[in-house]
């Protein structure tokens, strides 16, 4: 299946461009900002070669990149856009207007941490800070994943109705360079089809207002579609990713276990960190320690009891988040896989480790040392009490 | 008028509606001052019907029949920017429409 | 251009049964507007009164397709909806004729929209902008904007023991959007429907960005009887507080000019309760100041459309 002309080097946002090529969207609306802007840059070189058939728009705020892509995808187009940290708290407003309008934008995200102080380096602090906004999120773990992401991520959104933001973490995915196997072109074009939705602007035959005001009547009844259609959405990624697996080889799902099957500790994390952290299950399982890893891939819907099943055979769990939650006694990752723990008869000790905040680098080494803890924890004496653990702050 | 609401199940796609539907709404009974009409001294010039905010001024081919009690809000521009009545100076039974008071209707 | 008994013949596209106040000016700009179309178009509305008033769910007054998404987008929100149709178009996969409007009040133009606004307009996007500018925020109760005139009461700038409302000038904001070098730009006001909907079905003959800026009284925001919204109207012309003129590729046309018979600027203000105040002996200099102003303004208009 893998043909060797399609196996090329590429950045994070080289490869994610290269989706985005391929998909041919009708809209792109994109506003540069680090570490995303290539994105834009490199789509903005397929649309001066003519290689796309995009309307791209030039907008001037990133308010004005969502903006454009919500009037574009109600109007009837399959419509992307992509941004970072400040431009994506610039869109915030906008987030949840996309989603309760039902319009299936994707959006790849390079994760930078938001200010201040202003910062251009990695941390999820940008997409934590939206993740009630009623979008999918998908958090990648290098290039391919990123590019699979993408492609995978408009058949989800326009089966769902709902939109999805594709997270790499910054400069470290974004930046480097890797191996990426990509697909024909007239493989996506295939895969993907024409997008052809029910309820648009731009129809002829049946005229619509969209986006009137709710008052106490019907507001609760409007969310209510928006949040069950973020539940539905779960069995509709599942199949997409088998699907998926079946015409191109490459298997996702909501997370990865890595090294589960007998894991009796085992680290919880999401992007690029689970690189590293692989590299130090493998070292650790040299020594005979029964160490795994999930890595989460689908923050929302949040697969709550995939992952409790998965993780209550476990003795103990590091939660390992790379974003802050300000005293709410742990942080994201950490305070909803607990909720889907609680009250399951079977379930592990966890901790909490806020970990690599700004761009802040964790080694194999560190992470090391938290499984080492966590093997640790399995003796009863251990205390438990330590609300969360901030790795490789100076004090 | 809309009698029962919706459940979350029954709302249409995507916060839709369909286009022109506000006129199932009923604004008439906003109303404190009520238009009335003297056919007899209307010259139909439809300026009435072109001023009116809320679409409450009847015409059929061309002339004036009357007015939408069912939406009229009884802002009394028509009244106002009236030519016939501007001309007569608004001398009551040479106007081509007058303000009553609502109640009066209301018996 | 249509005659009233023509335009009598077409279907209502901006309904009745909205929630706009007795007399409302922002409705009959919305129903003059889409009266110069054929329907064929799609509008965008930012959030305002205008927007809350017509689309109270399950409600609408829009009989074309329309489209709200933010306070300070609605510039925005079209270019999006008017890109998506020049790409299907480019496509071969839609082939109606379809012409772009967005509606937005002074706050949501001249201060929140105009970031939004001027990038639309510089990107060129096939689209008619229009300005319902009643000088305040009415939709959240009277708060004083850039559009609102100097002396003004509103409640974030009230006339009080030491002030006497709005202490500033208003902004020129069509001047904002002439400076765009737009092909075409004009100012209109409520109640001169002919010269309205002449405007409109102009900007919508022309390709490129357009914008129309429409001088809208508000009878609770400016405390006049709601009989007097197209009375109002005109004396803000008439005074030549509100220049009615259009730009074409820069070039400036006065569409009224009263010559000697340029009413005193009080006769717009008197009917007014927000500038009752004024009218108060000790602020007869403040009253002179704003006829000085308007003076000025006029002076300066009428060299502009001699030079160009």
């Amino acid at each position: 299946m893998v043909d060797k002309n399609l196996t090329v080097a590429k950045t994070g946002n080289e490869a994610m461009a290269e989706a985005m090529r391929q998909i041919n969207p009708d809209v792109v609306a994109a506003y540069p900002i680090t570490p995303a802007t290539e994105i834009a840059q490199i789509f903005a070189g397929f649309v001066a070669d003519g290689l796309v058939h995009t309307e791209f728009v030039r907008v001037e705020s990133e308010h004005s990149a969502m903006s454009a892509a919500v009037g574009a995808a109600a109007a009837g187009g399959r419509c992307m856009t992509a941004t970072s940290s400040q431009g994506l708290m610039l869109m915030s407003e906008i987030l949840p207007i996309a989603s309760a309008l039902r319009l299936p934008i994707v959006m790849p995200e390079v994760n930078r941490t938001i200010a201040g102080p202003i910062n251009i380096h990695c941390d999820h602090s940008d997409t934590m800070f939206v993740r009630d906004s009623g979008w999918m999120q998908v958090y990648c773990e290098d290039a391919q994943e990123a590019y699979d992401s993408v492609l995978m991520g408009i058949k989800i959104a326009e089966k769902a109705m709902l939109p999805m933001m594709v997270s790499t973490d910054g400069f470290i995915i974004s930046h480097c360079m890797a191996r990426v196997d990509l697909i024909p072109d007239e493989d996506v074009t295939k895969y993907l089809g024409q997008y052809k939705p029910e309820t648009w602007l731009l129809n002829p035959d049946k005229k619509i207002t969209l986006g009137g005001l709710d008052l106490q009547d019907y507001y609760f009844e409007h969310k209510m579609v928006a949040i069950d259609a973020m539940y539905k959405s779960k069995a509709i990624i599942k199949e997409c990713c088998e699907e998926f697996a079946g015409k191109f080889g490459r298997n996702y799902d909501f997370f990865e276990s890595y090294e589960m099957d007998d894991a009796e500790t085992a680290i919880l994390a999401m992007g690029s960190v689970c690189g590293t952290a692989k590299v130090a299950v493998d070292n650790l399982r040299k020594d005979g320690k029964k160490v795994g890893l999930v890595r989460m891939r689908v923050f929302r819907p949040f697969p709550a009891e995939e992952l409790a099943k998965t993780l209550s055979n476990l003795k103990t769990l590091a939660i390992m988040d790379r974003s802050d939650a300000m005293s709410a006694g742990e942080a994201p990752l950490a305070i909803e896989t607990k909720a889907a723990l609680y009250g399951r008869k079977k379930q592990p000790k966890t901790h909490n480790y806020v970990f690599g905040l700004g761009g802040r680098d964790i080694k194999v080494e560190e992470i090391e040392d938290v499984y080492k803890e966590m093997l640790d924890f399995t003796q009863p004496e251990k205390n438990f009490d330590r609300k969360v653990t901030y790795l490789g702050v100076r004090e | 008028m809309e009698n029962k609401k919706m459940g979350w199940k029954e709302l249409p796609d995507a916060d839709s509606m369909s286009a022109g539907t506000s006129t199932e709404f009923k604004t008439g009974d906003w109303r404190s001052q009520r238009p009335v009409f003297h056919k007899e001294n209307c010259i139909h010039c439809l300026r009435c019907w072109v001023m009116c905010p809320d679409v409450s001024i009847i015409v059929k081919d061309g002339k004036v029949m009357g007015y939408d009690y069912d939406h009229c809000k009884g802002c009394g521009i028509c009244a106002s920017e009236c030519p016939i009545n501007k001309k007569v100076e608004f001398e009551k039974d040479k106007c081509a429409i007058t303000m009553a008071d609502e109640k009066e209707f209301q018996k | 251009m249509a005659t009233l008994k023509e335009l009598a013949k077409k279907p209502e596209y901006f309904t009745n049964g909205h929630r706009g106040c007795a007399g409302c000016g922002a409705a009959i700009v919305a129903r003059h507007v889409l009266m110069a179309t054929d329907g064929n178009v799609v509008v965008a509305n930012a959030t305002g009164c205008l927007e809350v008033f017509s689309t109270i769910f399950p409600f609408t007054a829009w009989n074309v397709p329309f489209i709200h998404n933010a306070f300070e987008n609605a510039a925005a929100t079209i270019s999006g909806v008017e890109a998506c149709y020049q790409s299907l178009k480019a496509q071969k996969r839609y082939d109606k004729e379809v012409k772009f409007i967005a509606f937005g009040g002074d706050g949501g133009t001249y201060d929140i929209g105009l970031q939004a606004l001027s990038g639309a307009m510089e990107r060129g996007h096939d689209m008619l902008y229009v300005c319902y500018d009643n000088g305040a925020y009415m939709n959240t109760g009277i708060q004083r904007s850039s559009a609102t005139p100097k002396g003004a009461n509103t409640t974030t700038a009230p006339a009080g023991k030491v002030e006497q409302g709005k202490t500033q000038k208003r902004k020129d904001f069509t001047a904002i959007l002439v400076a765009h070098h737009i092909p075409y730009v004009a100012q209109a006001v409520v109640g001169d429907w002919a010269d309205l909907t002449r405007k409109v079905e102009k900007a919508l003959s022309i390709k490129g960005p357009t914008f129309i800026n429409v001088f809208q009284p508000c009878r609770l925001g400016w405390g006049y009887e709601p009989s007097r919204t197209i009375e109002m109207g005109r004396l803000a012309k008439e005074t030549c507080f509100w220049p009615v003129f259009e730009v074409e590729n820069g070039v400036y046309k006065l569409n009224y000019n009263p010559k000697d018979r340029k009413k005193p600027i009080t006769e717009f203000l008197k009917p007014q309760s927000r500038f009752k105040h004024l009218f108060k002996e000790e602020n007869k200099p403040l009253l002179e100041e704003i006829q000085k102003d308007v003076d000025q303004e006029w002076q300066r208009m009428l060299k502009i459309c001699e030079a160009t």
